[in-house]
């Protein structure tokens, strides 16, 4: 089956831009969604994860709950919150919250973790408090990571409140369901462009912020390729043993 | 608990049908990645392109992936390889960078010895930097079968048959415990295969599974971006 000048038309056809139903009112349904999800998900997970990196406290709790979570069918879980708690937004937000968690918990840890050691002990040695060398220190140097977290979590969570309009909800899945509904394939594949290009833009977006947030004095004294240069100096040394 | 007995077999059936699905792309995703990633580790050059190509793979959201492949590839719509196929995908997008980290950790010191004692690079590859690479790839390989088997459910919103079945029949009729089977019975199969790739894992590589713990920290310490790629 070849749909694709259909589902263009579809694209094109400028009723699809228009109403409560139109492709910029669902685009915008789908990314308000998406945000509340991440921004309550972030105010649970980011405390975690910064306390249990910080504190060197609770990892292999805080590795099983996220690898118990990851295993939760999502659909699942959606579908068994709303038979529970009714229809509407608040029982598919807790699924997608839960949803995002392991992500973003993984990522604020390792980050923190991934901290050098010697520069937190120079933190210290200097007189800096806990709370100081987890803001002025670990958490500059571990942002990154801790948005790459955001990331993954954010792909997640746009890929799953396509899934969720299952349930009668807005969003870009919308078009997936009507169009299965009445067997529209047009309908069907432009709708999953969007949400193709919608998710590509929100990765390539987080690529950038994940580059800005990078600590000026970190980006200056990094070398080019860590790497090579470390396995050059490997191969220096083990030579001159061999001379020596 | 009636309900579960007369739908024993429907439940046994899904199961396996979810399991079987499960499966191929979980396979593909090893044994594609491992050439990719020692490529990509190996061609420097090339690194960049792979994990970014890789990285946007892994960007698409399942759902449309599912339906935007026939038009790719011209199946049907209901066809189940849709979803094994996009699966697969996916599964080689988290095991590429899996893979070429996992390569990129063998110590450089180790392979030069390996080509001083007189290695082919191929023979290398087999012996010395694949074995190295072994429990990173493992541990890889753990992630995709977990996050597999939670994405095969998602195929049954378009008529493709799973365990999903459960959910979606249990939410129209208002019946938890049948989401619920649903639910266990995917966590069920998750389980299942992660014991039956650590099993593996033992088997292949039983030095992991001798040494002391310090190689094990090691091992753990790599979750975290593994965690971070999926």
């Amino acid at each position: 089956m070849n749909g694709w000048s259909d589902a263009f038309n579809w694209l094109l056809d400028p009723t699809n831009w228009s109403g409560p139903g139109g492709i910029p009112a669902r685009t915008e349904e789908h990314l308000v969604y998406t945000l509340v999800t991440l921004v309550v998900a972030c105010i649970i997970a980011l405390p975690i994860g910064l306390a249990v990196g910080h504190t060197g406290k609770g990892r292999g709790v805080a590795v099983q709950f996220s690898g118990a979570l990851r295993a939760l069918p999502t659909l699942g879980v959606l579908l068994l919150l709303a038979t529970w708690l009714g229809l509407g937004f608040g029982p598919p937000l807790v699924a997608m919250v839960l949803l995002a968690l392991p992500p973003l918990i993984a990522g604020a840890y390792a980050g923190v973790e991934a901290v050098d050691r010697q520069t937190i002990d120079a933190a210290r040695s200097i007189g800096m408090t806990g709370w100081q060398v987890l803001f002025k220190v670990e958490l500059p140097l571990a942002l990154p990571i801790i948005i790459g977290g955001v990331r993954s979590a954010c792909l997640q969570v746009i890929a799953t409140w396509t899934v969720a309009a299952y349930l009668p909800l807005g969003g870009l899945g919308r078009y997936i369901y009507d169009g299965y509904a009445v067997q529209n394939y047009a309908e069907m594949l432009g709708g999953s462009i969007v949400v193709i290009i919608l998710a590509l833009v929100a990765d390539g977006v987080f690529a950038i912020v994940q580059r800005l947030v990078v600590p000026r004095g970190v980006v200056l004294g990094r070398a080019s390729d860590v790497r090579v240069r470390q396995s050059r100096s490997l191969v220096g040394t083990s030579g001159s043993t061999t001379a020596g | 608990m009636n309900w579960l007995i007369e739908n024993a077999g429907q439940i046994w059936q899904l199961t396996l049908i979810h399991a079987g699905l499960s499966v191929p792309p979980i396979i593909v995703g090893l044994v594609l990645s491992v050439p990719i990633g020692w490529l990509a580790n190996r061609y420097r050059a090339s690194r960049g392109t792979v994990l970014a190509i890789v990285g946007i793979l892994y960007a698409v959201p399942s759902l449309p992936l599912f339906l935007v492949l026939p038009s790719i590839i011209g199946t049907k719509v209901l066809d189940p390889a849709n979803v094994v196929i996009s699966l697969s995908i996916y599964a080689v997008a988290i095991m590429v960078r899996t893979a070429s980290d996992a390569f990129a950790a063998v110590d450089v010191d180790v392979l030069l010895a390996a080509t001083a004692v007189g290695f082919s690079t191929w023979r290398r590859f087999w012996s010395v930097e694949l074995p190295l690479a072994g429990p990173v790839l493992l541990s890889g390989i753990r992630v995709v079968s977990v996050s597999t088997i939670s994405l095969v459910s998602v195929g049954s919103v378009i008529g493709v048959p799973s365990l999903g079945y459960f959910f979606l029949r249990g939410f129209q009729v208002g019946f938890p415990l049948e989401i619920g089977v649903g639910i266990v019975g995917t966590i069920v199969i998750a389980v299942v295969f992660d014991l039956i790739l650590a099993g593996l894992g033992r088997v292949l590589m039983p030095w992991t599974h001798r040494r002391s713990r310090r190689t094990r920290v090691a091992i753990r310490d790599e979750t975290p971006e593994l965690v971070e790629a999926a």
